[in-house]
Protein backbone atom coordinates (compact mmCIF):
# COMPACT_ATOMS: atom_id res chain seq x y z
CA UNK A 1 0.00 0.00 0.00
CA UNK A 2 2.72 2.41 0.93
CA UNK A 3 4.74 1.27 -1.74
CA UNK A 4 2.46 1.65 -4.61
CA UNK A 5 1.91 5.65 -2.94
CA UNK A 6 5.31 6.02 -2.73
CA UNK A 7 5.79 4.96 -6.78
CA UNK A 8 2.83 6.94 -7.57
CA UNK A 9 4.12 10.37 -6.45
CA UNK A 10 7.53 9.61 -7.47
CA UNK A 11 8.41 12.66 -9.73
CA UNK A 12 8.25 12.58 -13.82
CA UNK A 13 10.96 13.96 -16.00
CA UNK A 14 10.91 15.78 -19.66
CA UNK A 15 13.49 13.17 -22.01
CA UNK A 16 13.83 16.48 -24.26
CA UNK A 17 16.69 15.88 -25.91
CA UNK A 18 19.88 18.48 -25.77
CA UNK A 19 22.79 18.77 -26.73
CA UNK A 20 25.74 20.84 -24.75
CA UNK A 21 28.84 20.86 -27.15
CA UNK A 22 32.26 22.49 -26.04
CA UNK A 23 32.06 23.04 -22.65
CA UNK A 24 35.30 22.68 -21.33
CA UNK A 25 36.78 24.27 -17.97
CA UNK A 26 40.59 22.91 -18.12
CA UNK A 27 41.42 21.79 -21.83
CA UNK A 28 45.26 20.89 -22.02
CA UNK A 29 47.17 24.07 -24.10
CA UNK A 30 47.62 23.93 -27.42
CA UNK A 31 50.97 22.51 -27.41
CA UNK A 32 50.34 19.68 -25.27
CA UNK A 33 52.61 16.75 -26.83
CA UNK A 34 50.95 13.33 -28.19
CA UNK A 35 50.14 11.04 -26.04
CA UNK A 36 48.65 7.70 -25.40
CA UNK A 37 45.68 7.09 -23.06
CA UNK A 38 46.40 3.54 -21.61
CA UNK A 39 47.25 4.95 -18.23
CA UNK A 40 44.78 7.72 -18.13
CA UNK A 41 41.28 6.95 -16.08
CA UNK A 42 38.53 9.13 -14.75
CA UNK A 43 37.13 9.83 -10.88
CA UNK A 44 33.84 10.95 -10.36
CA UNK A 45 33.17 13.33 -8.42
CA UNK A 46 29.80 13.49 -6.39
CA UNK A 47 28.95 16.38 -4.77
CA UNK A 48 30.09 18.76 -8.14
CA UNK A 49 29.13 16.68 -11.26
CA UNK A 50 32.80 17.34 -11.81
CA UNK A 51 35.17 14.15 -13.29
CA UNK A 52 38.86 14.94 -12.80
CA UNK A 53 41.27 13.15 -14.64
CA UNK A 54 44.28 11.13 -13.45
CA UNK A 55 47.02 9.58 -15.38
CA UNK A 56 48.40 6.70 -13.04
CA UNK A 57 51.96 6.53 -14.25
CA UNK A 58 52.36 10.42 -12.68
CA UNK A 59 49.64 9.63 -10.08
CA UNK A 60 48.22 12.86 -10.62
CA UNK A 61 45.46 14.45 -11.21
CA UNK A 62 45.56 16.27 -14.79
CA UNK A 63 42.55 18.62 -14.96
CA UNK A 64 38.51 18.25 -14.72
CA UNK A 65 35.72 17.80 -16.48
CA UNK A 66 32.63 19.91 -15.39
CA UNK A 67 29.16 20.20 -16.16
CA UNK A 68 27.61 16.07 -15.64
CA UNK A 69 25.03 16.75 -13.80
CA UNK A 70 24.07 14.64 -10.73
CA UNK A 71 26.40 11.94 -10.28
CA UNK A 72 25.42 10.13 -7.56
CA UNK A 73 25.84 6.96 -8.76
CA UNK A 74 27.02 7.63 -11.69
CA UNK A 75 29.27 4.83 -13.41
CA UNK A 76 30.97 5.38 -16.94
CA UNK A 77 32.40 2.59 -20.00
CA UNK A 78 34.86 3.54 -22.22
CA UNK A 79 34.86 3.53 -26.00
CA UNK A 80 37.64 1.25 -27.69
CA UNK A 81 39.80 4.27 -27.99
CA UNK A 82 40.89 5.02 -24.57
CA UNK A 83 39.98 7.86 -24.84
CA UNK A 84 36.27 8.70 -24.87
CA UNK A 85 33.78 7.96 -21.88
CA UNK A 86 30.25 7.81 -22.00
CA UNK A 87 28.89 8.84 -18.29
CA UNK A 88 25.62 7.63 -17.06
CA UNK A 89 24.23 10.21 -14.24
CA UNK A 90 22.11 9.38 -11.84
CA UNK A 91 19.77 12.19 -12.96
CA UNK A 92 19.00 9.95 -16.48
CA UNK A 93 21.66 12.09 -18.60
CA UNK A 94 23.86 10.55 -21.06
CA UNK A 95 27.46 12.31 -21.63
CA UNK A 96 30.37 11.39 -24.02
CA UNK A 97 33.27 13.04 -22.53
CA UNK A 98 36.97 13.04 -24.50
CA UNK A 99 39.36 12.57 -21.52
CA UNK A 100 42.85 14.23 -24.08
CA UNK A 101 40.45 17.35 -24.91
CA UNK A 102 39.24 16.79 -21.62
CA UNK A 103 35.86 18.49 -22.31
CA UNK A 104 32.27 16.91 -23.01
CA UNK A 105 31.54 15.93 -26.79
CA UNK A 106 27.76 15.04 -26.56
CA UNK A 107 25.16 14.98 -23.60
CA UNK A 108 21.67 13.94 -23.70
CA UNK A 109 19.12 13.64 -21.03
CA UNK A 110 17.80 10.05 -22.24
CA UNK A 111 15.87 9.28 -18.58
CA UNK A 112 14.34 10.36 -15.33
CA UNK A 113 16.51 8.21 -13.22
CA UNK A 114 19.57 5.89 -14.57
CA UNK A 115 21.45 3.27 -12.75
CA UNK A 116 23.96 2.85 -15.38
CA UNK A 117 25.13 1.48 -18.53
CA UNK A 118 27.20 -0.85 -21.26
CA UNK A 119 29.21 -0.76 -24.48
CA UNK A 120 28.59 -3.19 -26.92
CA UNK A 121 31.71 -5.56 -27.93
CA UNK A 122 32.40 -3.83 -31.41
CA UNK A 123 31.84 -0.27 -29.63
CA UNK A 124 28.84 0.68 -31.86
CA UNK A 125 26.30 0.45 -29.24
CA UNK A 126 25.45 2.07 -25.61
CA UNK A 127 23.11 1.25 -23.43
CA UNK A 128 21.71 2.77 -20.39
CA UNK A 129 19.62 1.20 -17.10
CA UNK A 130 17.07 2.85 -16.02
CA UNK A 131 14.73 3.11 -12.62
CA UNK A 132 12.78 5.45 -14.39
CA UNK A 133 10.62 5.01 -16.99
CA UNK A 134 12.22 1.34 -15.87
CA UNK A 135 13.70 -0.20 -18.81
CA UNK A 136 16.68 -0.19 -21.30
CA UNK A 137 17.88 2.12 -24.19
CA UNK A 138 19.99 2.09 -26.56
CA UNK A 139 22.38 4.67 -28.57
CA UNK A 140 24.58 4.82 -31.17
CA UNK A 141 27.88 5.37 -29.95
CA UNK A 142 28.45 7.94 -32.49
CA UNK A 143 25.66 10.41 -32.62
CA UNK A 144 23.61 9.38 -28.88
CA UNK A 145 20.90 8.91 -31.48
CA UNK A 146 18.44 5.98 -30.02
CA UNK A 147 18.66 2.86 -31.74
CA UNK A 148 16.33 1.00 -29.34
CA UNK A 149 13.68 2.01 -26.23
CA UNK A 150 13.21 -1.20 -24.16
CA UNK A 151 10.77 -0.82 -21.71
CA UNK A 152 10.76 -3.40 -18.93
CA UNK A 153 6.96 -4.37 -18.57
CA UNK A 154 6.16 -7.04 -16.97
CA UNK A 155 2.51 -8.37 -15.63
CA UNK A 156 2.06 -7.83 -11.70
CA UNK A 157 -0.37 -8.99 -9.79
CA UNK A 158 -3.25 -6.23 -10.24
CA UNK A 159 -0.94 -4.04 -12.32
CA UNK A 160 -0.32 -5.41 -15.69
CA UNK A 161 2.09 -3.85 -17.96
CA UNK A 162 3.91 -2.20 -14.78
CA UNK A 163 7.86 -1.16 -15.44
CA UNK A 164 10.33 -2.63 -13.91
CA UNK A 165 13.50 -0.90 -12.28
CA UNK A 166 16.65 -2.35 -14.45
CA UNK A 167 19.93 -3.58 -12.51
CA UNK A 168 22.94 -5.42 -13.74
CA UNK A 169 23.16 -4.64 -16.91
CA UNK A 170 26.37 -6.08 -19.18
CA UNK A 171 27.27 -6.80 -22.79
CA UNK A 172 27.87 -9.76 -24.34
CA UNK A 173 29.38 -10.69 -27.45
CA UNK A 174 27.22 -9.89 -30.81
CA UNK A 175 25.46 -6.90 -29.81
CA UNK A 176 23.66 -8.34 -27.45
CA UNK A 177 23.04 -6.73 -23.87
CA UNK A 178 21.84 -8.43 -20.67
CA UNK A 179 19.91 -7.04 -17.59
CA UNK A 180 17.50 -7.96 -14.69
CA UNK A 181 14.22 -6.81 -13.43
CA UNK A 182 14.44 -5.82 -10.02
CA UNK A 183 11.35 -5.96 -9.62
CA UNK A 184 10.04 -8.61 -11.77
CA UNK A 185 12.28 -11.01 -10.96
CA UNK A 186 13.68 -11.77 -14.32
CA UNK A 187 16.66 -11.65 -16.96
CA UNK A 188 16.12 -10.52 -20.29
CA UNK A 189 18.68 -10.57 -23.21
CA UNK A 190 18.04 -8.15 -26.11
CA UNK A 191 20.23 -8.89 -29.19
CA UNK A 192 20.32 -5.87 -31.21
CA UNK A 193 22.72 -8.13 -34.16
CA UNK A 194 20.13 -8.04 -36.47
CA UNK A 195 19.16 -4.41 -36.75
CA UNK A 196 15.36 -3.62 -36.67
CA UNK A 197 13.73 -4.05 -33.33
CA UNK A 198 15.81 -5.56 -30.41
CA UNK A 199 15.20 -9.48 -29.76
CA UNK A 200 14.17 -10.07 -26.48
CA UNK A 201 14.84 -13.76 -24.85
CA UNK A 202 13.14 -13.77 -21.01
CA UNK A 203 14.24 -15.44 -18.45
CA UNK A 204 11.25 -15.83 -15.64
CA UNK A 205 11.31 -16.61 -11.87
CA UNK A 206 15.21 -16.43 -11.45
CA UNK A 207 14.54 -15.42 -7.91
CA UNK A 208 13.45 -12.54 -5.74
CA UNK A 209 14.94 -9.09 -6.10
CA UNK A 210 17.71 -9.17 -8.41
CA UNK A 211 19.86 -6.44 -7.47
CA UNK A 212 22.93 -6.35 -9.66
CA UNK A 213 25.07 -8.82 -11.57
CA UNK A 214 27.91 -9.27 -13.23
CA UNK A 215 29.28 -11.30 -16.81
CA UNK A 216 32.49 -13.39 -16.10
CA UNK A 217 35.62 -12.15 -18.28
CA UNK A 218 34.56 -14.58 -21.04
CA UNK A 219 31.24 -13.58 -21.15
CA UNK A 220 30.07 -17.24 -20.62
CA UNK A 221 28.30 -16.65 -17.32
CA UNK A 222 25.75 -13.79 -16.14
CA UNK A 223 25.48 -14.47 -11.92
CA UNK A 224 22.52 -12.16 -10.74
CA UNK A 225 22.71 -11.44 -6.77
CA UNK A 226 19.48 -11.51 -5.40
CA UNK A 227 18.46 -9.38 -2.41
CA UNK A 228 15.21 -11.18 -1.55
CA UNK A 229 16.41 -14.18 -0.77
CA UNK A 230 19.89 -16.32 0.01
CA UNK A 231 21.65 -17.12 -3.24
CA UNK A 232 22.29 -15.90 -6.65
CA UNK A 233 20.77 -16.65 -10.00
CA UNK A 234 23.58 -18.36 -12.65
CA UNK A 235 22.50 -18.19 -16.67
CA UNK A 236 25.36 -20.73 -18.49
CA UNK A 237 25.42 -18.84 -21.63
CA UNK A 238 27.32 -21.08 -23.69
CA UNK A 239 24.77 -23.62 -23.25
CA UNK A 240 21.98 -24.08 -26.67
CA UNK A 241 19.26 -23.25 -24.41
CA UNK A 242 20.47 -21.25 -22.03
CA UNK A 243 18.43 -21.64 -18.77
CA UNK A 244 19.06 -20.36 -15.04
CA UNK A 245 20.07 -21.98 -12.25
CA UNK A 246 20.55 -21.36 -8.38
CA UNK A 247 23.49 -21.14 -6.45
CA UNK A 248 24.74 -20.60 -3.62
CA UNK A 249 21.06 -20.87 -1.97
CA UNK A 250 20.35 -20.92 1.41
CA UNK A 251 23.73 -19.38 2.27
CA UNK A 252 22.51 -16.95 4.99
CA UNK A 253 21.03 -20.98 6.99
CA UNK A 254 17.82 -19.40 8.15
CA UNK A 255 19.83 -16.47 10.38
CA UNK A 256 18.22 -13.21 10.14
CA UNK A 257 20.19 -11.13 8.05
CA UNK A 258 21.96 -8.20 9.12
CA UNK A 259 20.83 -4.58 8.13
CA UNK A 260 21.97 -4.11 4.61
CA UNK A 261 22.69 -0.08 4.52
CA UNK A 262 24.93 -0.01 1.13
CA UNK A 263 23.62 -2.69 -1.74
CA UNK A 264 26.51 -4.71 -2.95
CA UNK A 265 28.02 -3.74 -6.41
CA UNK A 266 28.76 -7.06 -7.83
CA UNK A 267 30.30 -5.48 -11.39
CA UNK A 268 34.15 -5.62 -10.70
CA UNK A 269 33.93 -9.75 -10.71
CA UNK A 270 36.33 -11.10 -8.57
CA UNK A 271 37.81 -14.35 -10.35
CA UNK A 272 40.79 -15.36 -8.71
CA UNK A 273 42.36 -18.48 -10.66
CA UNK A 274 38.76 -20.66 -10.21
CA UNK A 275 37.57 -19.32 -7.58
CA UNK A 276 34.86 -16.62 -7.29
CA UNK A 277 34.46 -14.31 -4.89
CA UNK A 278 31.22 -12.69 -4.22
CA UNK A 279 29.26 -10.38 -1.60
CA UNK A 280 26.85 -11.77 1.05
CA UNK A 281 23.73 -10.22 1.48
CA UNK A 282 23.06 -9.31 5.27
CA UNK A 283 26.17 -11.09 6.32
CA UNK A 284 29.30 -10.17 7.10
CA UNK A 285 31.38 -12.22 5.10
CA UNK A 286 32.85 -12.80 1.22
CA UNK A 287 31.05 -16.01 -0.37
CA UNK A 288 34.07 -18.56 -2.18
CA UNK A 289 32.51 -20.59 -4.75
CA UNK A 290 34.17 -22.82 -7.69
CA UNK A 291 33.13 -21.57 -11.10
CA UNK A 292 33.77 -24.93 -12.35
CA UNK A 293 30.93 -26.79 -10.08
CA UNK A 294 29.43 -23.32 -8.67
CA UNK A 295 29.52 -25.13 -5.04
CA UNK A 296 30.48 -22.95 -2.42
CA UNK A 297 34.14 -23.70 -1.16
CA UNK A 298 34.41 -21.15 1.31
CA UNK A 299 32.90 -18.07 3.22
CA UNK A 300 35.57 -15.69 4.98
CA UNK A 301 34.52 -13.50 7.48
CA UNK A 302 35.11 -9.67 7.18
CA UNK A 303 34.78 -6.43 8.87
CA UNK A 304 31.40 -5.28 7.38
CA UNK A 305 28.80 -5.93 4.70
CA UNK A 306 30.71 -6.60 1.51
CA UNK A 307 29.83 -3.54 -0.91
CA UNK A 308 33.01 -4.19 -4.14
CA UNK A 309 34.82 -7.78 -3.70
CA UNK A 310 37.34 -7.23 -6.38
CA UNK A 311 40.32 -9.29 -7.56
CA UNK A 312 43.57 -7.90 -8.42
CA UNK A 313 44.42 -8.42 -12.46
CA UNK A 314 46.68 -11.50 -11.50
CA UNK A 315 43.92 -12.87 -9.15
CA UNK A 316 46.61 -13.21 -5.71
CA UNK A 317 44.64 -10.71 -3.14
CA UNK A 318 40.89 -9.48 -3.34
CA UNK A 319 39.84 -6.01 -2.21
CA UNK A 320 37.26 -5.55 -0.02
CA UNK A 321 35.35 -2.18 1.17
CA UNK A 322 31.73 -2.01 2.97
CA UNK A 323 28.54 -0.62 3.66
CA UNK A 324 28.45 2.02 6.21
CA UNK A 325 28.89 1.87 9.12
CA UNK A 326 32.35 0.21 8.45
CA UNK A 327 33.08 2.37 5.33
CA UNK A 328 36.39 3.65 6.84
CA UNK A 329 38.19 0.25 6.11
CA UNK A 330 39.77 -1.71 3.22
CA UNK A 331 40.11 -5.23 3.50
CA UNK A 332 42.64 -7.53 1.19
CA UNK A 333 42.02 -11.59 1.08
CA UNK A 334 44.98 -13.80 0.77
CA UNK A 335 43.85 -16.29 -2.37
CA UNK A 336 45.80 -18.87 -0.97
CA UNK A 337 44.70 -18.95 2.53
CA UNK A 338 41.51 -17.71 2.10
CA UNK A 339 41.76 -15.13 4.91
CA UNK A 340 42.20 -11.23 5.85
CA UNK A 341 45.70 -10.56 5.82
CA UNK A 342 45.21 -6.53 6.28
CA UNK A 343 42.83 -4.22 6.65
CA UNK A 344 43.50 -0.89 5.76
CA UNK A 345 42.09 2.48 6.98
CA UNK A 346 42.41 4.64 3.61
CA UNK A 347 40.25 7.50 5.01
CA UNK A 348 36.09 8.02 5.84
CA UNK A 349 33.94 6.87 3.63
CA UNK A 350 35.50 4.33 1.03
CA UNK A 351 33.14 4.19 -1.63
CA UNK A 352 35.32 2.26 -5.09
CA UNK A 353 38.09 0.97 -5.82
CA UNK A 354 40.21 0.06 -8.98
CA UNK A 355 43.42 -1.62 -10.00
CA UNK A 356 45.96 -0.21 -12.35
CA UNK A 357 45.76 -2.53 -15.55
CA UNK A 358 48.55 -4.89 -14.27
CA UNK A 359 47.89 -4.62 -10.70
CA UNK A 360 51.15 -2.48 -8.98
CA UNK A 361 48.58 -0.32 -7.46
CA UNK A 362 44.94 0.23 -5.85
CA UNK A 363 43.58 3.70 -5.98
CA UNK A 364 40.73 4.00 -3.37
CA UNK A 365 38.36 6.79 -2.90
CA UNK A 366 37.41 8.51 0.48
CA UNK A 367 34.44 10.53 0.21
CA UNK A 368 34.26 12.20 2.97
CA UNK A 369 38.15 12.42 3.18
CA UNK A 370 38.12 14.34 -0.62
CA UNK A 371 40.90 11.76 -1.17
CA UNK A 372 42.17 9.18 -3.77
CA UNK A 373 44.92 7.17 -2.48
CA UNK A 374 47.26 5.31 -4.30
CA UNK A 375 48.38 2.30 -2.49
CA UNK A 376 50.98 -0.52 -3.35
CA UNK A 377 49.23 -3.60 -3.53
CA UNK A 378 52.44 -5.87 -2.80
CA UNK A 379 53.54 -3.90 0.62
CA UNK A 380 50.38 -1.87 1.78
CA UNK A 381 52.40 1.38 1.31
CA UNK A 382 50.61 4.67 0.21
CA UNK A 383 52.32 6.29 -2.84
CA UNK A 384 50.69 8.97 -3.04
CA UNK A 385 47.29 11.04 -2.18
CA UNK A 386 44.86 12.85 -4.68
CA UNK A 387 42.75 15.95 -3.43
CA UNK A 388 39.35 15.12 -4.93
CA UNK A 389 35.55 16.73 -4.03
CA UNK A 390 33.90 13.82 -2.68
CA UNK A 391 35.37 11.03 -5.11
CA UNK A 392 33.23 7.98 -5.76
CA UNK A 393 33.71 6.04 -8.92
CA UNK A 394 37.06 5.35 -10.03
CA UNK A 395 37.49 4.30 -13.85
CA UNK A 396 41.12 3.60 -15.66
CA UNK A 397 40.82 3.07 -19.35
CA UNK A 398 41.70 -0.76 -19.03
CA UNK A 399 38.15 -1.02 -19.21
CA UNK A 400 37.66 -0.74 -22.69
CA UNK A 401 39.37 -3.70 -23.46
CA UNK A 402 37.47 -5.78 -20.66
CA UNK A 403 34.06 -7.56 -21.39
CA UNK A 404 31.36 -6.98 -18.56
CA UNK A 405 33.10 -3.48 -17.92
CA UNK B 1 -0.46 -2.06 11.09
CA UNK B 2 0.63 1.16 11.39
CA UNK B 3 0.52 1.32 14.96
CA UNK B 4 2.78 -2.11 14.60
CA UNK B 5 5.12 0.26 12.60
CA UNK B 6 5.83 2.77 15.28
CA UNK B 7 5.80 0.32 18.04
CA UNK B 8 9.06 0.35 19.38
CA UNK B 9 10.33 3.44 18.46
CA UNK B 10 11.11 4.44 22.00
CA UNK B 11 13.42 1.42 22.50
CA UNK B 12 15.83 2.49 19.81
CA UNK B 13 18.65 3.54 21.14
CA UNK B 14 21.46 6.30 19.86
CA UNK B 15 24.56 4.50 18.84
CA UNK B 16 26.39 6.06 16.05
CA UNK B 17 30.35 5.80 15.98
CA UNK B 18 31.79 5.86 13.57
CA UNK B 19 34.90 8.41 12.22
CA UNK B 20 32.64 9.00 9.63
CA UNK B 21 30.13 10.96 11.56
CA UNK B 22 31.47 13.37 13.22
CA UNK B 23 30.96 12.76 17.25
CA UNK B 24 27.83 12.20 16.65
CA UNK B 25 26.73 10.27 19.67
CA UNK B 26 26.89 12.81 22.50
CA UNK B 27 24.98 15.72 19.96
CA UNK B 28 21.51 16.57 20.97
CA UNK B 29 20.00 17.25 17.25
CA UNK B 30 19.12 20.90 17.98
CA UNK B 31 22.85 21.46 17.80
CA UNK B 32 23.86 22.53 14.29
CA UNK B 33 26.60 20.42 14.06
CA UNK B 34 24.51 17.27 14.43
CA UNK B 35 22.27 18.89 12.06
CA UNK B 36 24.76 19.28 9.32
CA UNK B 37 26.19 15.29 10.12
CA UNK B 38 22.61 14.35 9.40
CA UNK B 39 22.16 16.26 6.66
CA UNK B 40 24.86 14.88 5.09
CA UNK B 41 24.03 11.11 6.25
CA UNK B 42 20.78 11.85 4.35
CA UNK B 43 22.42 13.40 0.78
CA UNK B 44 25.58 11.19 1.13
CA UNK B 45 24.51 8.01 2.44
CA UNK B 46 20.77 7.32 2.12
CA UNK B 47 21.52 9.05 -1.64
CA UNK B 48 23.12 6.19 -2.44
CA UNK B 49 19.68 4.52 -2.97
CA UNK B 50 17.16 7.73 -3.07
CA UNK B 51 19.58 9.69 -4.79
CA UNK B 52 21.96 12.89 -3.45
CA UNK B 53 18.81 15.12 -4.74
CA UNK B 54 16.84 12.64 -2.98
CA UNK B 55 15.00 12.37 -6.72
CA UNK B 56 14.84 8.38 -6.13
CA UNK B 57 16.61 5.45 -7.61
CA UNK B 58 16.32 2.02 -6.28
CA UNK B 59 14.67 3.85 -3.07
CA UNK B 60 11.78 5.74 -4.11
CA UNK B 61 11.84 9.91 -4.21
CA UNK B 62 12.05 11.42 -1.05
CA UNK B 63 11.43 14.98 -2.19
CA UNK B 64 8.78 17.08 -0.20
CA UNK B 65 6.21 16.54 -2.89
CA UNK B 66 6.69 12.85 -3.04
CA UNK B 67 6.23 12.85 0.90
CA UNK B 68 3.50 14.92 0.97
CA UNK B 69 0.45 12.71 1.20
CA UNK B 70 2.35 10.25 3.47
CA UNK B 71 1.80 10.40 7.39
CA UNK B 72 4.74 11.74 9.43
CA UNK B 73 4.64 8.54 11.94
CA UNK B 74 4.93 6.87 8.78
CA UNK B 75 8.28 8.17 7.25
CA UNK B 76 9.66 8.05 10.67
CA UNK B 77 8.77 4.24 11.54
CA UNK B 78 10.22 4.02 7.74
CA UNK B 79 13.28 5.37 8.95
CA UNK B 80 13.79 3.52 12.63
CA UNK B 81 12.86 0.07 11.45
CA UNK B 82 12.88 -0.13 7.73
CA UNK B 83 10.07 -1.47 5.32
CA UNK B 84 10.12 -5.42 5.15
CA UNK B 85 10.41 -6.78 1.50
CA UNK B 86 12.40 -3.82 0.59
CA UNK B 87 16.01 -3.09 0.66
CA UNK B 88 14.89 -0.25 3.01
CA UNK B 89 16.73 -1.32 6.35
CA UNK B 90 15.89 0.09 9.83
CA UNK B 91 18.35 2.69 11.39
CA UNK B 92 17.47 2.29 14.54
CA UNK B 93 21.72 1.25 14.96
CA UNK B 94 23.07 4.34 13.55
CA UNK B 95 20.49 7.16 14.58
CA UNK B 96 18.49 8.22 17.55
CA UNK B 97 14.84 8.56 17.08
CA UNK B 98 15.41 12.27 18.06
CA UNK B 99 17.70 12.12 14.86
CA UNK B 100 15.24 10.43 12.82
CA UNK B 101 12.32 12.35 13.83
CA UNK B 102 14.48 15.51 12.86
CA UNK B 103 15.11 13.90 9.46
CA UNK B 104 11.73 12.98 8.86
CA UNK B 105 10.77 16.42 9.73
CA UNK B 106 13.39 18.00 7.20
CA UNK B 107 12.23 15.76 4.57
CA UNK B 108 8.70 16.82 4.51
CA UNK B 109 9.37 20.15 4.50
CA UNK B 110 12.08 19.74 2.00
CA UNK B 111 15.56 18.65 2.72
CA UNK B 112 18.58 21.36 3.57
CA UNK B 113 21.20 21.28 1.43
CA UNK B 114 24.43 20.31 1.68
CA UNK B 115 26.96 23.62 2.14
CA UNK B 116 29.04 24.16 -0.86
CA UNK B 117 32.48 23.24 0.41
CA UNK B 118 35.88 22.21 -2.04
CA UNK B 119 38.81 21.52 0.13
Amino acid sequence: MIASLFRALRLSSPFAMLALLGACASAPPPTAPMRGTGDLGLVVGRADGTLTVVDTSARSALGTIPGLGDLSHASLVYARDGATAFVFGRDGALTRVNLLARRIEARIQQAGNSIGGAISQDGTLVAAQNYQPGGVKVFDARTLQLVADIPASFDAPGEPAKRSRVVGLADLPGKRFIFSLFDANQIWIADLSQGGAPVLTKFLDVGRQPYDALVTPNGRHYIAGLFGEDGLALIDLWEPQPKVRRILGGYGRGQEPLPVFKMPHLRGWAVAGRLAYLPAIGRHEVLVVDTQSWQEVARIPVAGQPVFVMAQPDGRQVWVNFALPDYHRVQVIDTLSQSVVKTLEPGAAVLHLEFTPRGDTVWISSRDANRVSVVDTRNFATLAQLTVPAPSGIFFTSRAARMGF
Amino acid sequence: MRALLICGLLAAAPVFGQPSAPSATELSVTDPARQQALIRIVRQDCGSCHGMLLTGGLGPALTREALADIPFDVVLASIVHGRPGTPMPGWKTLLSVADATWIAQQLQSGFPQEPKSRP
